[in-house]
């Protein structure tokens, strides 16, 4: 049964961001930037580098990298939807890589949790290249799964 | 490093050019990926690292760099397999995790292409840590074969 997504504070949302910044060393690796946050909604974006390119012949970027953003950013939403600070786990991930990504670009990444379960969120999330809203990078489509710290 | 295909001479051992085309890629430099082989059969390695970290309360790696790894190997797969050093174009993965994956123990991922018509291959992947019986994640994707 699904449950409406909640209102959530502003502090809550604060703790994400913050959370986002000094929690997810993988993200900050990246250089990946939360640019807005709301209950179930989150937009980052990630700008490109020649470490992340995946093939050396075309210098488009690793589709990993994406692949990276996009868990990201769902994960982001997700937490974005409970009140009390939750961890998550990524339980999956369906990316279709619709264009590459070329190598200067800025890659954005926006994700919206569309059903919350007791157990499950359900999230949907696309990438763009800068401002190119017409031509997505790559869809995804996720589920996350809250647990318990202490549980390997 | 530059490197284009045409520097691959057939005198290489192919163990040799492997790994000279795994150094080009930027990306799986970047994840610090080698590999072993044994025939056929490859298996890529990520070690740890600090920076492949996800919720670093959990602790997790981050499910993106296990998704990435495991379609590096798939890619990888799909050039060991046919002595080629020319990288598919990915055209869509399915990743599943279904245990948490330790921060602080290397990956392991093997892949096997379940079908390679003229144009796409379709492949699956596998990574564990400690135990091969009780994998960290599995993919599946479909790829576009270089021209």
């Amino acid at each position: 049964m699904s449950l409406p997504i909640p209102e959530i504070s502003q502090e809550r949302l604060e703790e994400c961001r913050r959370f986002m910044f000094h929690g997810i060393p993988h993200a900050k690796a990246l250089g990946m930037e939360l640019l807005s946050l709301e209950a179930g909604k989150a937009t980052m974006s990630l700008i490109c580098r020649p470490d992340l390119v995946g093939n050396p012949h075309t210098r488009v970027i690793h589709g990993g990298v994406v692949t990276a953003l996009l868990d990201n950013t769902c994960g982001i939403a997700v937490a974005a939807c409970y009140e009390k600070a939750t961890p998550l786990v990524t339980l999956d991930l369906r990316i279709d890589y619709a264009r590459s990504a070329r190598p200067d670009a800025t890659i954005i990444a926006q994700a919206e949790c569309y059903c919350l379960t007791r157990s499950i969120a359900f999230v949907r999330a696309v990438a763009f290249e800068g401002d190119n809203l017409t031509s997505p990078v790559a869809t995804c489509m996720a589920t996350f799964m809250p647990v318990e710290t202490s549980v390997a | 490093m530059n490197y284009t295909p045409s520097t691959v001479s057939p005198s290489n051992q192919p163990i040799e050019a492997m790994n000279q085309f795994m150094g080009s890629i930027p990306y799986a430099e970047y994840l610090s990926l080698a590999f072993n082989s044994h025939g056929d059969e490859l298996t890529l390695v990520m070690p740890v690292a600090p920076h492949l970290v996800g919720n670093s309360v959990i602790p997790a790696l981050h499910g993106g760099v296990v998704g990435a790894f495991l379609e590096t190997t798939a890619l990888m797969q799909i050039v060991w397999a046919s002595q080629k050093y020319e990288l598919s174009r990915t055209i869509d993965v399915t990743v599943n995790f279904f245990r948490m994956a330790q921060v602080d123990q290397i990956s392991y991922a093997r892949a096997k292409i379940i079908r390679q018509g003229r144009r796409t291959a379709h492949v699956h992947a596998e990574a564990w840590q400690q135990n091969h019986h009780k994998p960290i994640a599995a993919l599946h994707g479909n790829f576009l074969l270089p021209e």
